[in-house]
């Protein structure tokens, strides 16, 4: 059993912050790895990024969105509360290597998984450009901290309620015309993800992107994550997360995360019906 | 005439009881209900009591079967089983699984009469009756050596070795990648053909005997085998299983509701799609399902399916019936529930429509060419003959390559090249001094039987190790 010690709800609710313990795991995870939960005997395997680890206390932190079943029956779990299962660190690790000037994009829940990758950057003596975005002011996570590990920090929002408004998409362009950038490192929705390659693509800058596919057992076992990069099938789970943005094919991607649409209705439909009674 | 009707049905194989096609081809219980004691005392009573039995030769492990079948024919069922447990721990899951017509029952003298005795299934009774009865297998009062051993995975492979090097006292803790063990056991080979209740009687039964288990330790990941030995273990069994599924390699083959057969049968067995919404996994139901390939995985996928609601099933094959590798009850389980085969048929590309699913393949028939290096006649494309068949859901199961996630973080580690660990195929020792490896790993897909003797092999010299190094 995984205990939560701490919990924190952010962006008005719609994204949770836990710390677990899982000794083990905070002693082996690196930036850019992933652990799978399971909240109970019945719960699905979510793959979720590690925001944090801490060996000395033996745990874990992962921020996630509530989009839907598993989420929101994560959301429902207090301090003190367990997840049966925790597996990890899976995933190849980022490769973490002074280049000169990164530009980390981040969009969304994003924000989490790009902090301790930004963090790992700098620490390597990188001089690192953080541009962060959300739909609205509200919605907008970690601002302080991508701060702190940024030499410079932009912040947009698509509303206008704080910093730029528009996509950061947009703040990428003004920084690769102004300046010299060495890698791109964007994590976000898959959308963003994609515009961030299609903007870099004429700078030849090296883009590298995390990718979210539809994941089971996070070995390499069942291939259900594949994805295919520069035409060649690969495994997020086992080759990735962390791809080369310039040859996914996200379009691809794209459809096979809608692969379950009609079926998590059922699920979350069911699952009210159980809580309803 | 009295008597003549005796000899012909002293001749003939006692049937095992079954659930009818029609019903059973849509739940999800076991399919062969298991002899009565009286079907088994009959079926028993068959045995020639072979003086140099061929049948023991074609059994892995050894089984020392007239002896057995001699105890059921006595109704001393206790102490049959107690004679199978002397060489097989897991005689529940081989009386179901194995494939006797290419083993213990293909070698008894009857096979050439084309009445084998049924070996399985009274294996398979003798083990039933023993959960039954709660007859436990009496472990003796050992010294502990005070040694430790690692086993890496937990299926029949890893299971075998833990309880064998129990046996003889040493320690035991078994790391396993999943949340739950029992390897293929409990995520590949559906509920249908091996109640998971059984796997489960046998880890349990593991655990009492003093065997520790972690799950959701991802060998290489979690932890290495270097740092295994750095926590004081002696000795090290690698049974991680082949694991990583193969595709076609053909256009279309990312569209929504193509997937491995591992992905499909996860999804089904361990993550318990046949529940959800109870459980909470989702699987795509497919109305017009195909599963390429056609051994043991391929029935397992498209028995599933049907039971998960399919109007039709087509098994596609590039050979003929002759090659297909399933065991011969499947074959003939999933044709009685309405599979049809469609054969020397390979597909060529994958249909999908606009929003990226898949609709339908295109296929080209094949014939069989000259014998290729498996002995097999190898199926030759006839040109021109493409054609197309309409689906909502591919299951590819065209078989397994080497996991190299274990092997690739193991540093001194010698694989043969097509990354499966070299282990001598005596004792299982691999290239690292302190290091056994063996089942699929080292084989590349196999059978449970196999996977088990492998798993024996390394106990024993494993135990040698322990023994001679104090
Ligand atoms: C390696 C990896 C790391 C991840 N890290 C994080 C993280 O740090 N924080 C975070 O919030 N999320 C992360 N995700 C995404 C997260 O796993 C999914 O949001 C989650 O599985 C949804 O489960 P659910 O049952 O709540 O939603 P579902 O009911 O399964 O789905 C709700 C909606 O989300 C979509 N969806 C389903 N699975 C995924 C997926 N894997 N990715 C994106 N959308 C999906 C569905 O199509 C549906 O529209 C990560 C995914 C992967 C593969
Ligand atoms: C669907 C299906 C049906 C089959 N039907 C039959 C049949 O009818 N009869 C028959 O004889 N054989 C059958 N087989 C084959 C048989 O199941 C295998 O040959 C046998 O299970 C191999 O045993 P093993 O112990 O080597 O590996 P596995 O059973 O594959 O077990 C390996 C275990 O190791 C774990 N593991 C992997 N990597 C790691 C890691 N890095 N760290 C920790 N743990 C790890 C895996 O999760 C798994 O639990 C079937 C196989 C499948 C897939
Ligand atoms: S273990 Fe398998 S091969 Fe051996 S006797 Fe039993 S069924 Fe036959
Ligand atoms: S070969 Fe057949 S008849 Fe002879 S002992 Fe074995 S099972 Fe009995
Ligand atoms: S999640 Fe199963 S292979 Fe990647």
């Amino acid at each position: 059993m995984f205990e939560i010690v701490k919990r924190k709800e952010m962006a008005n609710g719609t994204v949770i912050l836990n710390e677990i313990k899982a000794p083990l795991i905070a002693q082996k995870a690196k930036p850019g790895q992933f652990v799978i939960l399971k909240a109970d005997e019945r719960g699905e395997r979510i793959p979720l990024t590690m925001a944090d680890s801490d060996p000395e206390r033996g745990t874990i932190t992962v921020i996630y969105k509530v989009v839907g079943r598993s989420t929101e029956l994560f959301k429902g779990l207090e301090v003190g509360d367990s997840y049966q299962d925790a597996i990890g660190p899976l995933g190849q690790p980022t490769h973490l290597e002074k280049v000169g000037t990164v530009v980390c994009v981040g969009g969304g829940t994003g924000i989490a998984v790009l902090h301790p990758i930004a963090q790992g950057l700098k620490r390597v003596g990188n001089r690192v450009v953080g541009i962060i975005g959300a739909r609205t002011e509200g919605l907008l996570i970690l601002e302080e901290e991508m701060r702190a590990v940024s030499n410079e920090l932009f912040v947009c929002t698509d509303d206008g309620s704080r910093g730029h408004h528009g996509f950061v998409t947009d703040i990428l362009k003004r920084v690769l015309e102004e300046e010299n950038v060495d890698l791109v490192v964007a994590i976000g929705p898959v959308p963003m993800m994609k515009f961030v390659t299609e903007i870099t693509k004429p700078y030849k800058v090296k883009t590298l992107v995390s990718l979210n596919p539809i994941m089971i057992d996070g070995t390499g076992m069942c291939g259900g994550c594949r994805v295919s990069v520069d035409g060649v099938n690969k495994f997020a789970c086992v080759d990735g997360p962390e791809f080369d943005g310039h040859k996914v094919d996200f379009d691809q991607l794209m459809q096979r995360l809608r692969a379950y649409q009609s079926e998590e209705k059922t699920s979350s439909k069911a699952h009210r019906c159980r809580l309803d009674q | 005439m009295a008597g003549n009707e005796a000899v012909t049905e002293k001749k003939t194989r006692v049937a095992m009881p079954e659930q009818e096609p029609d019903y059973r081809r849509r739940n999800f219980e076991e399919v062969p209900l298991g002899y009565t004691p009286e079907m088994a005392v009959k079926e028993a009573s068959r045995c020639l009591q072979c003086k140099s039995p061929s049948c023991v030769e074609g059994c892995p492990v050894e089984i020392d079967i007239p002896a057995f079948i001699q105890l059921i024919k006595e109704e001393k069922f206790d102490e049959a089983i107690k004679k199978i447990w002397e060489k097989n721990r897991l005689p529940a899951v081989c009386g179901r699984v194995c494939p006797q017509e290419n083993q213990c029952e293909g070698r008894c003298v009857l096979m050439k009469k084309g009445r084998p005795i049924a070996i399985g299934n009274l294996e398979r009774f003798a083990a039933d009756f023993a959960r039954e009865k709660g007859i436990e297998e009496a472990s003796p009062r050992l010294v502990p050596t005070g040694k430790k051993v690692a086993i890496v995975g937990s299926g029949p492979a890893g299971l075998t070795a833990a309880a064998d090097l129990m046996a003889k006292g040493h320690q035991v803790t078994i790391f396993e990648a999943l949340h739950k063990p029992g390897g293929v056991l409990v995520y590949g080979i559906p509920e249908f053909r091996l109640p998971k209740d059984i796997v489960a009687d046998e880890v349990e039964s593991l655990e009492r005997q003093g065997a520790e288990i972690e799950c959701n330790t991802v060998v290489g990941r979690t932890v290495t085998i270097n740092e295994l030995f750095e926590e004081g273990y002696d000795a090290v069994f690698i049974g991680v299983g082949a694991g990583l599924p193969k595709f076609m390699n053909i256009p279309g083959e990312n569209l929504v509701g193509i997937m491995s057969a591992n992905e499909y049968l996860t999804r089904a067995n361990l993550m318990k799609v046949y529940l959800f919404p109870e459980y909470d996994t989702p699987i795509p139901k497919g109305k017009n399902v195909a599963v390429l390939g056609a051994g043991n995985v391929a029935m397992d996928s498209g028995r599933t399916a049907m039971r998960l609601g399919a109007d039709t099933v087509r098994i596609v094959y590039r050979r003929s019936r002759e090659e297909m590798p399933a065991r011969a009850a499947e074959i003939h389980h999933a044709e009685e529930e309405g599979i049809e085969f469609l054969l020397l048929t390979n597909p060529i590309r994958f249909l999908g429509d606009d929003r990226g699913r898949v609709v339908g393949m295109e296929c080209i028939k094949m014939e069989l060419g000259e014998p290729d290096a498996s002995g097999r006649r190898r199926p030759v494309a006839i040109e021109g003959s493409e054609f197309e068949i309409s689906c909502d859901l591919v299951i590819i199961a065209v078989g397994t390559d080497a996991n190299p996630l274990l092997t690739r973080s193991t540093e001194g580690l010698k694989l043969n090249k097509w990354g499966y660990i070299e282990a001598d195929p005596d004792t299982g020792k691999t290239s690292i001094e302190g290091v056994w490896a063996g089942g699929d790993i080292v084989t590349g897909s196999a059978t449970v039987i196999q996977a088990m003797g492998a798993g024996r092999r390394a106990a024993r010299s494993i135990h040698e190790y322990l023994t001679h190094n104090s």
